[in-house]
């Protein structure tokens, strides 16, 4: 756990919290508000970090605990930094059976990560997935919002390079939409 | 067979079919009109209820008698939540009706909530599925913005609001009772039933759970009635009383080693077999097959031998199988090792288990900690009896678990060992050939490497 920041500067922007509070018609519990929350602050920050529980706590009216345990119960959500690619190589069985993992740990060595590690640079984040709902392009990646069908062994080089150029795009803020 | 006219997917191949005028073109929101217009939400009920239509999203339930469920004279309010969750291993054809042609659920959606007096509908998606999630928001933005959901939509006082909620990489959210908890903003622990969700669901309200293909089905019934829909599938078997049927089309999906992966709709009962030849092209590579999950990895393995089962929501149970699942084929050709298989399908569960039920919890993490142990050639005979017995008693069959994910999870491992059994002992014997008769225990080995989680 990372030392706390100073109390003076909340993880939660105004907009931030503006954003959680516009959510509040749409459920009949505050509760409820808890996972678009986290994802709000998980979509600006590439993680949700631990100061940032008590603030939304705070905004649903809710003990810290409660949020902390729904968050962790989904291993979706870091509480250390991501990089500005998340990419999940699907090891489920129809993409297994076409050569998933040995994709995933050329990845791996291409990356010179370990499965769920963020490159030195600070550009991705790589993580296996379980079933993807990609199985008609198996072997498949999700990057961000871009999925790589089919990939081959052949390809991984290429694709990771993708992947940095996708980050970089991220980072600067010149991303191009993928729809 | 009469020649099939898909319904599900007529729309998919035309550009832009994911937006308001492509679908409007085709006829789409006529069947909603048509409902508000002429129809009681009770006619609705029973309309949905003689067509026969199951759940598609597993389970298979009568979608009209869950939706009679609902108490009559509750103040309300009345909730539906979708199911687009689908994680089951193999399963992709929600995403395919999401992405290509989103307005075609929304409709069955706004018909689904007429039918059950809910005027707010949470669309619970799963994360992974970006796409789906714009085009989704983005057909219900175009809705608002012409006047088909809001508080009085189509000007007929219909009120309908519809929330998309995405989750976060929890295959246990396909479960109705874990999603209604995730939505809830709490871990997606599956509640004992009863209650159903029907008397006491989202928000300790009346809620009713569909899957995102129940839903498409739904304005195709409206538009075309229940004598179409009946003539498709295979009719209830009239020796078995508690035997609905089969009808309708349905989307099924096929991956692994096969020519053409892909989605295919066709009426409920095709084979294996054909599936696998005349839709997708035939096992890869020249190859012979080995074995097929019918339905989705939970379902279990369907024999080479054993490929003529229909594919109806009665044909896989015959052969062995848990049931249709999700109607998800995914071949394995005669290359597979069966230990590959279930190691795969051991992994996911114990990586899926939401920890919530002991047997359910420690049961698949030893099932892929023994599996990892005969792939790595430490296997002992003995542990096929170790894994029978896991199989035999984790889930909701044996009566120890509180939803259906063990059962999913124990049967691959008694479908593998009863149909491979031979395969398992002759790779134990040919990879431990010292210590394969041993059966005093044995340190568990490490798990690591990419396997590790």
């Amino acid at each position: 756990m990372t030392t706390a920041t100073a109390p003076t500067t909340p993880v939660l922007t105004p907009e931030m919290v503006a954003a959680i509070q516009a959510l509040f018609p749409r459920y009949p519990t505050r509760q409820a508000i808890t996972l678009p929350a986290l994802h709000m602050v998980n979509a600006k920050l590439r993680h949700v970090p631990m100061a940032a529980i008590p603030e939304i706590a705070k905004v649903l009216e809710l003990s810290p605990a409660q949020i902390y345990d729904t968050m962790t119960f989904y291993g979706f959500f870091k509480t250390e930094q991501g990089g500005y690619v998340r990419a999940w190589v699907c090891r489920s069985i129809s993409c297994a059976l076409r050569g998933a993992e040995e994709v995933l740990e050329k990845m791996c060595d291409t990356l010179h990560v370990h499965p769920g590690g963020t490159t030195d640079d600070g550009k991705i984040t790589l993580e296996f997935g379980e079933c993807l709902g990609l199985c008609d392009f198996a072997p498949a990646v999700l990057a961000n919002e871009q999925v790589y069908k089919s990939v081959s062994l052949d390809q991984v080089d290429e694709i990771c390079a993708l992947m940095k150029v996708q980050a970089e795009q991220q980072a600067n803020g010149t991303a191009i939409p993928t729809l | 067979m009469a020649e099939f006219e898909p319904v599900l997917t007529a729309n998919i191949h035309k550009p832009d079919s994911h937006t308001l005028p492509v679908y409007e073109a085709g006829g789409g929101y006529q069947a909603i009109r048509k409902v508000l217009g002429e129809m009681s939400p009770v006619q609705v009920v029973d309309l949905v209820k003689a067509s026969g239509l199951r759940g598609r999203g597993g389970a298979g339930f009568p979608c009209g008698l869950k939706w009679s469920f609902l108490p009559q004279n509750h103040p309300g309010p009345f909730y539906m939540c979708i199911n687009a969750d689908e994680s089951e291993p193999g399963t992709f054809n929600n995403r395919i009706l999401m992405e290509l042609d989103p307005h075609q659920v929304i409709e069955g959606i706004m018909i689904g909530c007429y039918a059950t007096k809910a005027t707010t509908a949470y669309l619970y998606l799963r994360y992974e599925y970006p796409t789906a999630y714009r085009r989704l928001q983005q057909a219900i933005d175009e809705c608002y913005a012409k006047g088909y959901l809001g508080d009085n939509a189509f000007g007929k006082g219909f009120a309908l609001n519809i929330y998309m909620h995405r989750g976060a990489a929890a295959y246990i959210c396909g479960e109705e009772t874990g999603l209604i908890e995730s939505l809830e903003g709490k871990r997606a622990w599956p509640r004992i039933k009863p209650p159903f969700p029907a008397i006491e669901g989202a928000f300790k309200k009346p809620t009713v759970v569909n899957n995102i293909e129940t839903l498409a089905c739904v304005p195709h019934i409206v538009n075309r009635g229940v004598d179409w829909f009946k003539s498709m599938g295979i009719p209830a078997d009239p020796n078995n009383p508690r035997d609905p049927g089969s009808y309708g089309p349905k989307l099924y999906c096929i991956s692994g080693h096969i020519e053409k992966p892909g989605c295919y709709e066709m009426p409920l009962g095709v084979t294996c077999r054909e599936l696998v030849e005349r839709y997708g092209g035939g096992v890869w590579k020249g190859r012979k097959g080995k074995a097929a999950i019918p339905g989705g990895i939970s379902m279990g393995l369907l024999s080479e031998p054993e490929w003529d089962t229909k594919l109806d929501f009665a044909g896989p149970g015959k052969a062995g199988c848990l049931g249709l699942g999700t109607a998800a084929v995914v071949v394995l050709d005669e290359t597979v090792s069966i230990v590959d298989f279930l190691h795969n399908s051991c992994r996911f569960f114990a990586h899926e288990s939401c920890g919530q039920c002991t047997p359910c919890r420690e049961g698949t993490s030893w099932s892929e900690r023994i599996l990892y142990r005969i792939k790595q050639g430490k296997g002992r005979l003995k542990d096929l009896d170790l894994l029978a017995t896991i199989g035999d008693s984790i889930g909701i069959m044996p009566g120890t678990t509180i939803c259906g994910l063990a059962d999913g999870a124990a049967w691959p491992i008694k479908n593998a060992l009863k149909k491979f059994r031979g395969e398992f002992e002759d790779y134990i014997k040919r990879t431990n050939p010292t210590g394969y008769a041993n059966s005093q225990p044995v340190e568990a080995l490490e798990v690591i490497g990419l396997g590790a989680h």
